[in-house]
């Protein structure tokens, strides 16, 4: 396998950047830090294009009617780089998978990381701590291709962990601000409870296959094609615990809005288009096993349209840019689950990768935003900044048309194919449809809640003085916006071909037709158009309507403002409990009471047999050697006579022989 | 196998050793003078040295005699140490009476 051999250096290379710019970073010119931090992604998007462009893109632009240009095929093959652990027989490998999956989420992990990365470069500029961003910047990417490329649970379980970690790391990067460190604990700690579903998940996986290996668990499943026992389903729900934790799904959502006290570039990188959508591509990864239990797949999609529907409503009320993207992120994670839970891998697959335009392009525009203000974050405190940054807004409307749904934008195609998908999964899915539908409603109300708060109207500050970004960071914008137009393009269908190798779910799916998929589309434009109606009814002119509205329904609108109160509840519930638990019981009982009893104990111990012994220490030299005198008779005694009980020694024997 | 090809039999070096090494640690426990103790521990290696050349020279084995160059070396060492100390010790106290150097103790 020529192309699989090279496999390893698409890691490799983020990891070289890691380690020069974590270990000398702070010692380079800024100048040698920015190229080493930038040319390691492009190096890996590189050897991605390399690899798989060919193939990605003749299946993008191929015509399976006519004929005329057809895929190239991708030689799919798992690349073992060695053994990493046998023990008896569990045997994992450090080995890496290559698929169509993999290729279409290496494409844009290293893709848009690259972009992101150059737009780091303008963001960043004069930031203390540039090289450290650099170095973690590039560890994520370096874990993150490890999870894509990982071709077991384990190794994926590395990757997954990692990027937690660089996530972590980047949140608080500025640590010396309290909400920011508080931020990365509260992320890495909900992930935990995540990655403990996970871990469950793959150990269930060992003891039901007895390996790890993405392909031999295929190879296990198609051996029994009429298996679908509750262990399966324990799995699946196991590992849906983990992707609800790392894709901020509900009930564990809560720390990706906080997760925005991160510089923007990152919460546009990790937290919106690459890291908070690895749970997607792990369900896409183990769908086999997901086809076989209908009830965790149940789970999933009612988890993705709850999740949708819950986040869409709190960010209607948010006034800090970046949280309104951060619950908007949420939201089409959630339609991204949804997908999955019926069983549509590639829908949910082709609207993660244009959601990864889009949205990254919302949050590197809403950066250059705040890039332009100074710092400010309140869109209240925005306005009128379409004339002053028109590059920005430009890209920004193109974003907030594509995450609305609008025709031609690449999110009318994504949104479609799944709302299309859930649409014929019965009388659930028409349910799923309307609360899938009616999330699309306040998508595009919010999202052009902020396109007019930001843009549009008078400027509400006079201190601010918005000037455009540098190109640095317009060069990224403009890429993701024609991307943003022009992904849809490729439309569902070839992707869904280009990926059925690697994603077509094993299990009977619904037929639909071309009529219904009309008149869903048509109603989903409609929805769309009728979020912007109202968003331009209530925030176009006449600014004081939104405040009356919510002095009319005061109560919902606190429900809303406090975000459904989830964290104060959860505080109540499960953290103070924790604390006094930890306080009282394992606090005092445990700790003070017994470990501290016993190390008193010990100590008593310790110290009474001292004072007993002291009394040899007499100072009395001879004293001291009769002790030493006696202790050595005593021990020549017991050789002795131990020797003689047993066997007498030789010399004893020849002694007594009289030699 | 070679046995010792003269008149005296092992035992008798082994014996001599073993009463003078007893003399030693008598000499050791009994005396009060430092000096004195100083000597019989001189007494005590030497009569370890004894039975280390006699079974060096039953089993012709160099490693005993070696090993009692290391032990006259180190009792060298030892007493060049030991005097120095003695010395000292008698300039602070003007007496070398073991019993009355009893400083080290709690």
């Amino acid at each position: 396998m020529n192309e699989s051999a090279h496999l390893w250096l698409i890691p490799l290379f983020p990891f070289l950047g890691f380690l020069l710019n974590g270990i000398l970073g702070s010692r380079l010119p800024r100048r040698l830090v920015s190229i080493i931090g930038v040319l390691a992604p492009l190096v890996s998007l590189a050897i991605v294009l390399n690899d798989f462009g060919a193939s990605i893109i003749s299946a993008a632009v191929s015509c399976p009617s006519c004929g005329t240009v057809t895929a190239l095929a991708l030689p799919a093959a798992e690349a073992l780089q060695f053994h990493w652990i046998a023990i008896g027989p569990l045997q994992v490998d450090f080995a890496f998978v290559l698929d169509q999956l993999s290729a279409v989420m290496l494409l844009v992990v290293t893709g848009v990381g690259f972009l992101i990365h150059v737009y780091s470069l303008g963001y960043m500029r004069g930031e203390p701590g540039y090289a450290r961003y650099f170095s973690f910047l590039n560890l994520f990417l370096f874990f993150m291709t490890v999870l894509v490329l990982a071709g077991n649970l384990l190794l994926m379980f590395v990757g997954w962990e990692g990027v937690g970690l660089a996530s972590y790391l980047l949140i608080g990067f500025y640590f010396e601000r309290n909400s920011a460190a508080a931020a990365g604990k509260k992320a890495f700690i909900v992930n935990r409870i995540g990655d403990f579903g996970f871990l469950i998940g793959i150990f269930l996986v060992l003891s039901t296959f007895g390996t790890l290996s993405f392909g031999k668990i295929t190879a296990a499943l198609s051996l029994q094609p009429s298996w679908d026992g509750t262990v399966l389903t324990v799995i699946c729900l196991c590992l849906l615990v983990g992707a609800a934790g790392k894709s901020a799904q509900l009930p564990l959502y809560i720390w990706l809005p906080d997760a925005m006290e991160g510089p923007t570039p990152v919460s546009a990188l990790i937290h919106a288009a690459t890291m908070v959508t690895a749970g997607v591509y792990m369900i896409a990864r183990t769908h086999l096993l997901f086809d076989r239990a209908p009830i965790a797949l149940w789970t999933v999609a009612i988890v993705g349209a709850a999740t949708a529907l819950f986040a869409a409503t709190i960010a209607l009320v948010q006034t800090d840019i970046k949280r309104v993207l951060a619950y908007s992120t949420i939201s089409q994670l959630g339609y991204m689950f949804l997908a999955c839970g019926v069983a549509a891998y590639s829908a949910a697959i082709f609207h993660l990768v244009m959601h990864a335009f889009f949205k990254a392009l919302l949050f590197l525009a809403a950066g250059s935003v705040i890039h332009a203000m100074g710092g400010e974050q309140d869109l209240r405190k925005m306005g009128g900044l379409r004339q002053k940054l028109p590059v920005t807004f430009v890209t920004m409307t193109v974003a907030v048309f594509a995450i609305a749904g609008f025709p031609p934008f690449a999110g009318f195609f994504s949104k479609d194919a799944i709302l299309y998908a859930v649409f014929l999964n019965g009388i659930g899915g028409k349910l799923l449809w309307f609360v899938g539908l009616v999330t699309a409603l306040l998508t595009s109300f919010y999202m052009f809640r902020l396109w007019y708060l930001a843009f549009m109207g008078e400027p509400r500050s006079e201190t601010a003085h918005p000037h455009e970004s540098p190109r640095s960071m317009l060069i990224p914008l403009v890429i993701l916006a024609i991307l943003s137009v022009c992904g849809g393009w490729v439309g569902i269908e070839r992707f869904s071909a280009y990926l059925a190798l690697a994603a077509q779910a094993h299990r009977p799916m619904p037929n639909g037709n071309p009529a219904t998929e009309f008149i869903l589309s048509i109603a989903a434009v409609l929805v769309a158009l009728e979020g912007w109606l109202i968003a331009d009814k209530y925030y176009r002119s006449k600014t004081e309507r939104p405040a009356r509205l919510a002095a009319a329904l005061p109560a919902a609108y606190k429900l809303l403002t406090n975000k459904y109160y989830v964290d104060e509840i959860y505080g109540a519930v499960i953290i103070k409990p924790l604390f006094a638990f930890s306080k009282y019981f394992l606090g005092w009982v445990v700790d003070t009471a017994i470990l501290g009893g016993i190390a008193w104990l010990l100590a008593g111990i310790a110290n009474i047999t001292g004072m007993i012994l002291q009394r040899w220490q007499s100072g009395n030299l001879r004293s001291y050697a009769a002790w030493l005198a006696a202790g050595a008779a005593a021990v020549l005694l017991f050789l002795l006579l131990g020797h003689f009980v047993v066997e007498p020694p030789r010399i004893m024997v020849n002694l007594m022989r009289g030699h | 196998m070679s046995f010792l090809q003269h008149d005296v039999p092992l035992s008798w070096y082994l014996l001599l050793s073993a009463v003078l090494f007893s003399l030693g640690v008598v000499g050791f426990l009994i005396k009060r003078n430092l000096i004195t103790v100083f000597m019989s521990i001189e007494l005590m290696l030497n009569a370890v040295n004894l039975s280390f050349v006699t079974f060096a020279y039953q089993w012709h084995e160099v490693r005993g005699q070696i090993f009692v160059f290391f032990v006259m070396m180190v009792a060298a060492a030892e007493a060049a140490v030991g005097l120095a100390i003695i010395i000292a010790i008698f300039r602070v106290r003007s007496t070398l009476a073991v019993d009355r150097i009893d400083l080290m103790k709690l």
